[in-house]
This record gives structure tokens, sequence and C-alpha cells, in this order.
């Protein structure tokens, strides 16, 4: 049954050494605060998994806590490319790292696969594409019906999921909504899952009954943190943080201008900064 | 801006535009993609439905996006689905009439690498990979492509495969058993580019006002065909013109917004 924790706790109670884990968020509702704490806490050989990696893969792949990574887009959205993840791939830097590459169609098949309780995933993907030979993951199928070959992938089944959303209940209901992505399927792939909130309501009377919640019990663990999204938007709370995209960019560049950066703006920081970092972006909201 | 009063990227952008018709349903990528199919709706193609791979179904953002997740396009859209169910009901079903992508890397055949420039394994320069593009290629009925034009960009033979177009040309879409139409269309910002219908090798159709034969060989890779009939594109109208820069006008202020140098 969830259990509402200090995000501290959250992380040190659910994330491992050597676990595989998603921090997913599809440009919006990135759990920015769960992966810095999980810095904080130094976590060692991760296989991170995620369809768009962006700022805070390229953080925790600087600090070398990568051990792989499976995405369908490593970049900065909008600005360009993760510079530290380059490093890693390129020179080794600060560790090499294994690459297991997708497109965003056979990331999102495996995640809603493993959701299923499914071995695989089975989709129209990768014809005439270079990623096949590359990775040994991508394989097809024969359809047994009509003959039709088709891609094959394997499911992702991580060992923990974080997401962001924008509440939960006091009974841990937890409502996504704006773009929502992957974080469903994502939270309903893992073995355990852990949501941080921008805020806790009594009920959940007032919503339109369609809209995407994540029942208490598919949750292990549920973090108040407002803000902890930041520089990533909130649908409703408050809008992206454009500049941070672009100065990531230049910090990222250097790698010693990177190591003062995490050490003063994530190590030496905690999950209730978040709130102040978004306080001039929720009037733009 | 030359004598002509607009850029070579304004042209490219707005020649973009007229490509597209009121009734495409029409995935979109972001840079010029995005504000071509942004012109298109704000000018000859009202009823455009436009989809970003985040989910957003028939958005029309005030400002051009950022990212594809941006809030405004969720806003402004007739619905946002998960992505899961955007990549396997609307693209994968076959939904999508036109798939807009841009390249890092483009051959003369339409295909496409965004992955790494040298070896996969040892890249000289890892860049971001195929996201939505090796499927966007291969399920939407056509493909356009735009691009400004280098003879690093358009080389003889591109560094990986990320999306495919017509590989080596002829039927070899059909070969591998995809029936879509692949990459029709290529607007650079010198030049019109059509495949050929029998070997697929892309074809300077028409040449932007201003531009030479030797300009645009001099910026590609390749040794160019030119068409026979060899047109020039209209040049923008006022409307296009004013159209496109109110809209990266707009942008440029409410983006300047967002920032006071913080980051996280």
């Amino acid at each position: 049954m969830v259990k509402f924790l200090p995000l501290k706790q959250a992380v040190a109670e659910n994330l491992n050494n050597g676990d595989s884990v998603a921090f997913e968020g599809f440009t919006h509702l990135i759990p920015t605060a769960a992966a810095h704490e999980a810095i904080r806490q130094g976590f060692r050989d991760l296989t991170l998994i995620r369809m768009t990696p962006d700022l805070i893969y390229d953080q925790m792949i600087g600090m070398g806590m990568a051990k792989k990574i499976v995405f369908s887009y490593v970049g900065n959205p909008g600005v360009g490319l993760l510079r530290r993840a380059r490093d890693s791939i390129e020179n080794g830097f600060p560790r090499a790292i294994e690459v297991e590459e997708h497109s965003h169609a056979g990331m999102a098949n495996a995640y809603e696969a493993g959701a299923a309780g499914l071995p695989c995933a089975v989709f129209r993907g990768y014809r005439g594409a270079g990623l096949a030979a590359v990775n040994p993951n991508i394989k097809s199928v024969t359809c047994p019906f009509t003959g039709e070959v088709l891609a094959a992938v394997p499911s992702i089944r991580p060992d923990v999921t974080f997401i962001h959303a924008q509440k939960a209940d006091k009974k841990g209901n937890v409502l996504v909504e704006g773009i929502i992505g992957i974080q469903k399927e994502a939270v309903l792939a893992a073995r355990r899952a852990v949501v941080t909130v921008e805020e806790v309501v009594d009920n959940f009377d007032d919503l339109h009954p369609n809209l995407t919640v994540l029942p208490r019990w598919t949750i292990a663990a549920i973090s108040v943190v407002p803000g902890g999204s930041h520089p990533s938007y909130a649908h409703g709370y408050y809008a992206r943080d454009n500049a941070a995209y672009l100065e990531w960019d230049e910090i990222a560049a250097d790698r010693e201008k990177f190591r003062a950066w995490m050490q003063v703006n994530v190590i030496e920081r905690n999950a209730g900064d978040f709130a102040g970092r978004v306080e001039h972006l929720r009037k733009a909201a | 801006m030359s004598e002509f009063g607009f850029t070579p990227n304004e042209m490219m952008t707005i020649a973009a535009s007229r490509a597209l018709r009121n009734d495409d349903v029409c995935f979109v990528g972001i840079g010029a993609p995005s504000a071509a199919c942004n012109v298109a709706r704000l000018t000859h193609a009202p009823e455009i439905t436009l989809i970003y791979e985040s989910g957003t179904i028939g958005t029309a953002p005030d400002v051009l996006p950022l990212s594809i997740g941006d809030g405004e396009l969720c806003e402004t859209a007739v619905t946002t689905v998960a992505v899961p169910e955007m990549f396997r009901y609307w693209l994968q079903g076959g939904r999508i009439s036109i798939g807009f992508l841009g390249a890092a890397q483009l051959d003369k055949f339409g295909n496409i690498n965004t992955t790494v420039i040298g070896d996969y394994v040892h890249p000289k320069t890892r860049l971001p990979g195929g996201g939505g593009a090796p499927e966007i290629a291969t399920s939407s009925k056509e493909i356009y492509i735009t691009m400004a034009q280098t003879r690093r960009g358009m080389v003889e033979k591109i560094d990986f495969f990320t999306s495919f177009g017509h590989g080596e040309g002829g039927d070899h879409r059909q070969r591998l058993g995809i029936d879509t139409a692949g990459p029709t269309l290529l607007i650079t910002d010198l030049a019109i580019w059509k495949p050929d219908p029998v070997t697929k090798e892309f074809t300077v159709v028409s040449l932007h006002p201003g531009v030479t034969r030797q300009q645009v060989q001099e910026t590609c890779g390749w040794v160019v065909k030119f068409a026979e009939a060899l047109d020039e594109t209209p040049a923008p109208s006022e409307l296009e013109l004013n159209t496109l820069r109110d809209l990266q006008a707009r942008t440029k202020a409410a983006h300047e917004g967002t920032g006071n140098k913080k980051a996280a």
C-alpha cells in the first residue's frame, strides 16, 4: 500500500545500486527532484531507462552513476545535444556506458507490453532503419495469420519508476493531466513506483471521471515536492524554464563547470528548494 | 536579408508551408517543419490537423513550441493522448498524411541520419537519435523534408540510416514491404526538390528567387540533377511573410518571459 514519505526516504527505500530505473516524463512533469535526490544518495551501476533522457540523465551520467542507458532520443529538448552523455559515449568519461537505442515507437510499445505483463512488444517498426543492425534487442516475428514480418522488442520492466504528477488525494491516488506521455505505462510496468506531486488534496470528487488517475495500490511511495519537475513544467502550476535548458548547454559543455554546478545546485541542496525555483514561473503558467 | 526583402530561411519555410493542404493530417517536427506547418494553418490551410509526437492532436499554438511537449500544444489541441496511443493508433494506424522531418545528414534518395557522425560504436559525434522519425518515415503516407543546404549535411553517403527514405532508389521501399510513398518533397533554403518517378533520386524542380544552379551544386555533396523545365519558386507574398514574422516575434517575446538565468 502507498506510503507518504519525505523524498529522501522514498528514494532510499525504493532505489538500489545496480537497479534498472526509469525517471519518466515526456518533456512535461520530468521528475527532477527525485533524480537529484538519487544523485545526492550516490547510487552506482544503474541502468537508466527513458524515452527522452534530457537533463537529469545527463547529470546522472556525468556523475558516473550509469552503467547503461536505454533510450530513443538523447537530446536536450528544444536546445540540442546532451553533452555529458556524449562525453560518456564518445570518450568514456567519467566512465564508458552501454547503449541500447530504440525509436520512440519501440520504447512506447515496450513500456506498454511491460504494463500488460507481456514478454515482448510487436509492432510495425524499424523498417529499413539502421538501429536493428546495432541493437540485438530489435528482432522480428512473423504474424501467424497474415505472414507479415513485424518488429519485436523485449518489454520494459524497470525495478523502479519515478514520475512527477500534479496531485494526490489523501488516500494516495495520483492525478496526471496535460501531456501524459508514457508515465502511466512506466508506473504499471515497474516493480515499484515512486511519485512526487505538487500538492495533496482532500479528494478527487471535483475531477472529470476520464482523467488519468493511478490508483493508490499501484504506487509504493508518494512525496510532496512542489516545483519538483523544474526546469520542465507542470501543467496548471508553472511554465517551462527555457533559460535553464539553454544554460544547461553551456554548463554541460565543460567537465569542471559541470562538477562545480552539480556541487552547488544538487549536492548541497534538498528537495525543499524546488518550490523556490519555480516561483517566478508560476505567474507565466 | 537579401535584396529580395526576405531571407533564404524564410523562403524555405514559406515554400514548405505552401505544400501543405487544408485536409492534411501532419506529424510535425520541431524547428523549420513546425514553423512551416503553423504558417500554413495561419494562411491557406486553417483546418489542417497538426499532431506532435507528445500526443497533441489538432493543436493550434499561438506561439511556436520550444519542444514537442510544450503546454501550449496541449492547451490548444482537440485532444491529447498518451505516447503509446500516438504511435500505435494514429501513426501506425495509417492516419497521418504527411510526416514532416528535418535531417542532420541527408542523401539523394531521402534517407536521413540524425543518430551519429562516424562509426556507431565509436562515434565522432553522437547526435540525439531517431525519436519518432524511424516510424514516421515508414508509416506516414508521404514524407516532406526540410533543411538548409550544406555539403556536410547533404552527402553522397549517410553515416547511419536513422530513417529510411528510398534506400538505394527505385523500388527499394516496396521490396522491404513498405507500402507508403516515402519522401516526396525536399525543400531547402535554395530550391524545391522532388524524387525522379523511376530512380527516386531527388531532382531540383524549382529554384528560389535569385538562386543559381551553381549555388545549389556548391552546397550539395552529390552531383545535382536538375529538371528540364526548371521553375522559379514564387517569392513570399506579403501575407505569408508577415504571418511568419509575426509568429516568430510572438514566439520570441513569449519565451523571453520565462527566463531569469536560473537553472537546475
